[in-house]
């Protein structure tokens, strides 16, 4: 029989609160929001109804437009109306292949080496700030619909995105004011859903092509834990690519019909770019799809496009996923009939070749019973519940991987793998290197990410020079250098010189994203540009994040501060609380900072007993579960 | 850093169910996992990223028969040294050098459904040094370290082929 829990008096336990988070995917082509409410996974509509917020953002001289009606603009406006954003997160400019066909102002940032941006009538755009205003007005929908500030956000990531795209995706969220739970991958978010609504059981892949990523996952699904055995994938390759094939189409169809066809104009690229993909949509259901407009310079376009002639035009699409669909299940050493199912998860997947060739591919059906559109949101919201601890008990638990190996440049522009991808995160590696030369006392170290041999060919995601190496013979350096992926998927390095324990300080400059100077600046520029204001701001937040730490510390004491911490431990504690509860009344923002860093600190030990303890509490349940057989 | 047998409550052998290893694998993650910690303190949160980053380190050595086998006479006090020491027997040598032509030949003629046969024969051949890697280990374990060096030669060419495999399928 279960105790009465009976709490100390003057310390009771906050009453049982719903807290209000969210799920949100943030799409190439639309981002949604939803949330689990009376225990079902919802998505959040708009006042007009709509689920789907078109990823479409309009710059206007002191507005910004979001969503259906800035997509309504997109070919009066094309150079200020910014679409497919998600394919510039974490970018530089020579990146973007074919930004001949985007009619975009880009920049390169000389500060930030080679982050490009967007000229636009209001000043120059980041890809991070134009995904914030998504983030933004989902925010705004959420907290309207739920009436109430949000607690936290479950944001989706394509889980073949690297470590500079999720950084960039995290910057969005946290210069939206979103407290972002967890980012997660976007096929493990739609496995969650669709196996929790199926009571799905066994290996499982997802196939997801959205509107400008495509990535492969395969995931065991057993007893609630959804384990990621392998993910491959393109994160340059979705639908946009089917209707800028058709776009191209119609311009060589038009080219060889009009003497001395002049260029497009940005207004003509976006209005075709728009027909192709009505056209593409069309071709869904119908046999073929005409193409029918009036471009800037009088001469119309008047074109048919069969299904068959679309199928020929992108056939080698639907070709290149395969290829990592093949890798993945290699990673994972499976073969095809070990598969129980394929679930199909973006609108992308909703061209009937896609889905003839899944089905040839893996020798099955693929499932459909969950809107491709909408999964992805539904199972992030499922996941932001139960972190916010509106579910306690439950079984659910994501083991999510790498989708890319980590690695350190070597010698000759040589990649030196130190976590190979597919790792369960989090994980950790180290990796020992010595000097080249006599008395060196300093090495730069190069962070890269990716499959292939040369340096040059993976991505680059930070350099960093490691100083005050103790100056000694060639090679009697033991530098050790500790890549950490987090549960996010995000990297941290730190280095550490060996035979004489000398830390060097170093700070990894991200190559690409934002550092957290401009990100401070830039939150500080939204806050309004009275001091007092940000003083105020500033304050708010140190004493919302003291709250919530002295909230996670009491609940921590409640539930083991009796069994592992004697009188003294606890009063030591105790006094911390009440002096950071004292400031948490005062205006300084910095103090309440540092007394909540020493309120932290002060409970490191009760938190590795508290983990110690949850260790032996894991396995000595296995005595019940092999008594309930 | 503790023992990963003692950490999974499993008997310090060779010998190893790999279902009682997943299922041992799965509750502690259970418990220590970043995702129940989202609201804790960074201090219990830093606990529960270094927790649950060794228990994914131990269930990967744990779960590779080489990782494992090379754990268990680190245990012991013996290091397999495969970095250093590649002295290998003639037989062995031979073999190695046939499966690298095998490999060449492949690539030359594209012929993916040759690599999968190799990789099938080296599961073979790997599946017998592991049965005898599990006698040595505690009756002769310097005979098991020279044990363990071909099996890491093997699980290299394995990791070749494969990556081969990958690059012929692009």
């Amino acid at each position: 029989m279960a105790l009465l829990q009976i709490s100390e008096p003057g310390l009771s336990p906050a009453p049982h609160q719903h807290k209000l988070a969210v799920g949100i995917d943030l799409g190439t082509t639309n981002s949604l929001v939803a949330t689990v409410r009376s225990g079902m996974s919802t998505v959040l509509h708009d006042e007009h109804g709509h689920a789907l917020l078109p990823s479409v953002v309009r710059y206007l001289q002191d507005s910004i437009i979001v969503g259906h009606e800035a997509q309504a603009a997109q070919s009066l406006d094309p150079v200020n109306t910014i679409v497919s954003v998600k394919r510039f997160m974490g970018r530089a400019l020579h990146d973007i292949t074919d930004r001949a066909h985007i009619p975009y102002h880009f920049v390169e940032n000389d500060s930030s080496q080679g982050i490009l941006e967007i000229k636009t009538r209001a000043g120059l755009k980041s890809p991070v700030e134009i995904s914030a205003e998504i983030l933004k007005t989902l925010k705004a929908r959420a907290e309207k619909a739920l009436g109430g500030e949000l607690t936290g956000a479950v944001i989706t990531v394509p889980a073949y995105f690297d470590d500079a795209q999720r950084q960039a995706t995290k910057d969005a969220a946290r210069l939206a004011g979103l407290h972002v739970l967890r980012l997660l991958n976007e096929p493990t978010a739609a496995a969650v859903a669709y196996g929790l609504d199926n009571a799905a059981e066994g290996v499982y892949v997802i196939y997801d092509l959205g509107g400008g990523t495509f990535d492969i996952s395969i995931l065991r699904l057993s007893k609630g834990v959804f384990e990621v055995l392998a993910t491959n994938g393109d994160s340059a390759l979705g639908g946009d690519d089917f209707d800028h094939r058709i776009f191209c189409w119609v311009l060589d169809q038009v080219r060889s019909k009009t003497k001395d066809f002049k260029p497009l104009s940005e207004e003509d690229t976006r209005l075709l770019l728009t027909k192709a993909r009505q056209a593409k949509e069309w071709l869904t259901d119908n046999h073929e799809a005409n193409i029918v407009c009036k471009l800037s310079n009088g001469a119309l376009v008047d074109e048919t496009l069969s299904v068959a002639q679309f199928v020929t035009l992108t056939e080698h699409l639907v070709i290149k996923t395969l290829s990592p669909t093949r890798k993945a299940m290699r990673d994972a050493g499976l073969s095809i009939d070990e598969i129980k199912g394929v679930v199909l998860v973006g609108g992308a997947t909703r061209m009937p070749h896609i889905r003839h060739a899944v089905q040839a591919f893996f020798e099955q059906e693929p499932l459909t019973n969950l809107d491709p559109d909408k999964v992805v949101a539904l199972g992030a919201a499922i996941q932001a519940n139960v972190l916010a601890g509106n579910r306690s008990g439950d079984e659910l638990l994501l083991l999510d991987i790498t989708p890319l190996s980590l690695g350190l440049e070597t010698m000759g522009g040589l990649v030196e793998k130190v976590i190979p991808r597919n790792s369960t995160l989090p994980i950790a590696r180290a990796q020992d290197f010595t000097t080249y030369k006599d008395g060196q006392t300093a090495m730069a170290i190069h962070v890269v990410q990716g499959e292939r041999e040369l340096v040059s060919d993976c991505r680059s995601l930070a350099r960093f020079e490691l100083r005050g190496i103790p100056p000694m013979a060639a090679g009697a350096a033991r530098i050790r250098v500790t890549f950490q992926v987090d549960a996010d998927g995000l990297l941290s390095v730190s280095a550490r010189e060996q035979t004489n324990g000398v830390e060097a300080n170093i700070t990894v400059k991200p190559s690409y994203g934002l550092n957290e100077d401009q990100i401070t600046s830039m939150l500080k520029d939204s806050f309004g540009a009275a001091e007092s204001d940000k003083a105020a701001r500033m304050l708010r937040e140190a004493v919302v994040d003291a709250q919530r730490l002295i909230e996670a510390i009491q609940a921590a004491l409640a539930e083991d501060g009796d069994t592992l911490l004697n009188a003294d431990e606890r009063q030591q504690i105790q006094t911390h609380i009440d002096a950071l509860l004292a400031l948490c009344q005062g205006t300084d923002s910095h103090a309440v900072k540092q007394a909540s860093d020493a309120l932290n600190h002060a409970t490191e030990d009760f938190a590795a007993k508290r983990m110690d303890a949850s260790v032996q509490k894991a396995l000595a349940g296995k005595n019940l579960d092999s008594l309930e057989l | 850093m503790q023992n990963y047998f003692a950490l999974f409550q499993l008997p310090q052998q060779f010998e190893l169910d790999i279902t009682v290893l997943d299922a041992q694998y799965r509750k502690l993650q259970a418990e220590v996992h970043p995702d129940k910690f989202v609201n804790a303190s960074p201090a219990e949160r830093m606990q529960s990223m270094q927790m649950a980053t060794q228990v994914n380190e131990a269930y990967q050595v744990l779960k590779q028969p080489t990782s494992r086998a090379r754990y268990l006479l680190q245990l012991q006090g013996i290091a397999t040294d495969e970095e250093n020491n590649t002295a290998m027997p003639g037989d062995f040598l031979m073999a190695q050098m046939e499966w690298r032509e095998a490999m060449d030949d492949a690539r030359a003629g594209k012929d993916i459904p040759a690599l999968d046969a190799l990789l099938k024969e080296m599961r073979t051949q790997a599946k017998a040094l592991q049965q005898q890697v599990a006698n040595e280990i505690m009756a002769a374990p310097t005979q098991a370290a020279l044990t363990v060096r071909k099996l890491r030669f093997i699980d290299k060419v394995s990791e070749d082929v494969n990556q081969l495999i990958a690059q012929l399928e692009d």
